[in-house]
């Protein structure tokens, strides 16, 4: 392959080569090998995906509004990525388990988090937002990429008792810089796991451009770990629910491995802490504003007249009352007793921490006492 | 009882709790057909099958973070890293993945991953193959740090470390690997000591030497050695390195009054560093002396010529007993 014909994977050149259902302005294009995996989506579906992607927008600005007023000591903003979360987490079954990066809001949403939980970890309340058994979601990685290789282990319980699920995990771009995401894709197709890999390829690892990361697009490099994998359009909400059910049949009928590259934008910073003014250009943002992925389910619901405004201000209610229980879950937390942060530390009696406990208990009751 | 190798315990109890839950899983590179390379897993890939004795690829944090995800589904992988040295690359998986779920999670996802780890110098090998790492997971908290210094406790304790709901690194000397011992393998777990339980392997009055791993049996010579000249060491096996049993460490030196903590490992920062500060603590007012360490020096680990002048040996044991129990020495002179 000559220079010239080398894709680069942050250029608007190769989003051209992701595969897509919805035009940017929502008219439905053909996909001969996409269409057959959401061929049973109808208009009910279809709104009730434009209404996850409307309430996740929703938590995820309160979210941004409770750290600005204190409330939270971080938050990692999603907007501009809800296709790829909402359409690839809606595919799954609920017997899949999930092992997410900390942006995943969307995903978790999908998998029923409550209202405190997106805001738990964030307020510096405890570890993990939710119990991971119960939503089969494990607690949000902050290390970046180490969670890849926990979904190809489970995988490997999975093959080893012949069991229907699949693990999933989520990472981003930057992420596959990362020795771990690489062995995990290694061991991954050396024991043909049946697990899929979600790259958000969101452009941007806090300031550092998806080319500093890869010379090539994100999803050839799958292949050549022995994974089959697709480069999809990641604000078509339908091409990425379409590409998820792609991968999880393929990992369910016992092929191994899938890996998934979702082509999105981070429209805002990549935490609280970021200032994006300082590295990205404006014009890029306004051209990704262009291709909004609610926007464009929205237009191609219009255009078909499966959308009334009343539609719209329904999910909205919905949005808004979502933001108002998140609100006033995260308000409402109680911080837990001094002495809990011995806890669990261990999952058996460790005379160590028992003595730190005793010790630190004594000097919390004479502060009371004086 | 029977006399086999401190190897071929360790092979006993790896069979033994295999075949007592088949949650037990092995991974490692070179586990399999080959046995691993000091053989220690050797017969268990026929005996258990490739599900459940899985070679791996060669990538450490892959072996370790792949067993976080089994652990999930409630396995209990027991990883066999090939080299002290090469433990590195899994050092982000063990310490921010292994050491913290049950923590991060409140108890609701727990790590029962034993890591087992050829480990330390004595045996003339290549650059890397001869690292004492202990003191970076014994500061990591939600690890437990093991180590044995004879067949039975290696066959009694590794069973434990597989059986506890708390990941432990267990350190097996590898310098012991061929050194036979007395085994009962018809012991049962519930009748032996917990795994955390220093032992005090003999009794002596005149001052206590703390110790474990191979280091041991060296401190027991030196043990011997000054019993000729008319002293009376009590030696202690930690066995446990976190947590420490400093019950048995506080009541020893309360008889003798005077301590000396030998490792091979570095001496900065090391675990002979924090076993003195906490007996400082402890029981102050019954030192005689202040406590010594013997230690590797603080230097990378030297090439095999030159490793017998890193490592305690002996006299530098003696050395030190010397110093705390104010006798002519090293420092003082003959004459003195």
């Amino acid at each position: 392959m000559s220079p010239q014909t080398t894709p680069i994977a942050d250029s608007t050149q190769d989003l051209e080569l992701s595969e897509r259902i919805l035009a940017p302005d929502g008219t439905r294009q053909k996909n001969p090998d996409l269409d057959p995996f959401v061929a049973d989506v109808d208009a009910e579906q279809l709104r009730a995906l434009l209404r996850d992607m409307i309430i996740l927008r929703r938590i995820d600005a309160e979210g941004v509004a409770l750290q600005r007023q204190g409330q939270l000591g971080l938050w990692a903003p999603c907007q501009g990525q809800e296709a790829a979360q909402i359409g690839t987490a809606r595919a799954l079954d609920p017997i899949d388990f999930v092992f997410p990066s900390y942006r995943e809001t969307g995903v978790i949403y999908a998998r029923g988090a409550q209202p405190g939980d997106f805001v738990r970890v964030w307020r510096g309340e405890e570890g993990a937002p939710f119990d991971p058994a119960e939503m089969r979601v494990a607690p949000l990685q902050i290390i970046i990429g180490a969670q890849t290789l926990h979904a190809v282990g489970y995988a490997m319980g999975i093959k080893h008792e012949k069991a229907p699920e699949v693990a999933v995990t989520y990472f981003g771009d930057g992420a596959t810089s990362q020795g771990d995401v690489n062995e995990a894709m290694v061991f991954a197709a050396s024991y043909q796991a049946p697990v899929v890999f979600v790259c958000q390829n969101n452009h941007w690892a806090i300031s550092e451009p998806v080319a500093v990361q890869s010379q090539y697009p994100i999803a050839g490099r799958a292949p050549g770990f022995g994974i089959p994998s697709l480069r999809v359009d990641g604000n078509d909400v339908l091409a990425c629910m379409a590409a998820m059910r792609w991968a999880l049949a393929h990992a369910r009928a016992g092929k191994g491995p899938a890996f998934i590259e979702a082509v999105t934008y981070r429209m805002g910073p990549h935490t609280t802490s970021d200032d994006p003014t300082r590295y990205r250009d404006p014009a890029e943002l306004e051209a990704w504003r262009t291709r909004d992925p609610i926007a464009r389910l929205e237009a191609h619901l219009r255009a078909s007249g499966e959308l009334s405004d009343a539609h719209v201000a329904a999910a909205q209610a919905d949005a808004d009352t979502m933001a108002r229980e998140m609100r006033a879950a995260c308000l409402g937390m109680v911080t837990r007793d001094p002495l809990a942060v011995f806890d669990n530390v261990y999952a058996e009696p460790h005379c160590g921490i028992d003595r730190q406990r005793d010790e630190y208990a004594a000097y919390v009751s004479s502060l009371e006492e004086a | 009882m029977t006399e086999i190798t401190l190897g071929k315990a360790l092979n006993a109890g790896l069979r033994k709790a295999m075949s007592d839950d088949e949650k037990v899983v092995l991974m490692g590179e070179d586990i399999g057909k080959l046995g691993g390379v000091f053989r220690i897993t050797d017969g268990l890939l026929g005996e258990f099958g490739a599900a459940r004795v899985i070679d791996t690829p060669l990538a450490e944090s892959g072996i370790v973070g792949t067993a976080v995800g089994l652990a999930y589904r409630g396995y209990r992988p027991v990883v066999e890293i090939q080299f002290d040295g090469f433990v590195y690359p899994a050092f982000d998986q063990i310490v921010s993945q292994v050491a913290k779920l049950h923590f991060r999670t409140q108890g609701r996802v727990k790590m029962p991953i034993t890591i087992r780890i050829p480990w330390a110098g004595g045996i003339g090998a290549a650059e890397h193959h001869s690292e004492s790492p202990e003191a970076y997971f014994v500061h990591t908290a939600g690890l437990r740090v093991i180590t044995v210094s004879n067949p039975q406790d290696a066959y009694r304790c590794l069973q434990q470390a597989i059986a506890s709901d708390d990941p432990v690194i267990f350190f097996e000397p590898k310098r012991l690997y061929h050194h036979k011992g007395e085994v009962d393998l018809s012991a049962s777990l519930a009748d032996a000591p917990p795994m955390g339980v220093a032992r005090v392997l003999r009794e002596g009055s005149d001052a206590t030497i703390i110790t474990y791993g191979a280091m041991v049996s060296t401190a027991l010579d030196a043990a011997s050695a000054a019993e000729d000249d008319g002293l009376s060491l009590e030696v202690i096996d930690l066995r446990s390195i976190s947590p420490v049993d400093y019950d048995t460490v506080a009541a020893s030196v309360r008889r003798t009054g005077r301590v000396v903590v030998a490792h091979e490992a570095s001496r900065e920062a090391g675990v002979a560093a924090e076993v003195i500060a906490s007996i400082t603590e402890r029981c102050f007012e019954y030192l005689e002396s202040p406590p010594l360490r013997v230690t590797g020096h603080d230097i990378p680990y030297p090439p095999a010529k030159l490793e017998k002048f890193h490592l305690p040996d002996l006299d530098r044991i003696l050395d030190a007993v010397d110093r705390v129990l104010d006798r002519p020495n090293s420092l003082t002179g003959a004459e003195s």
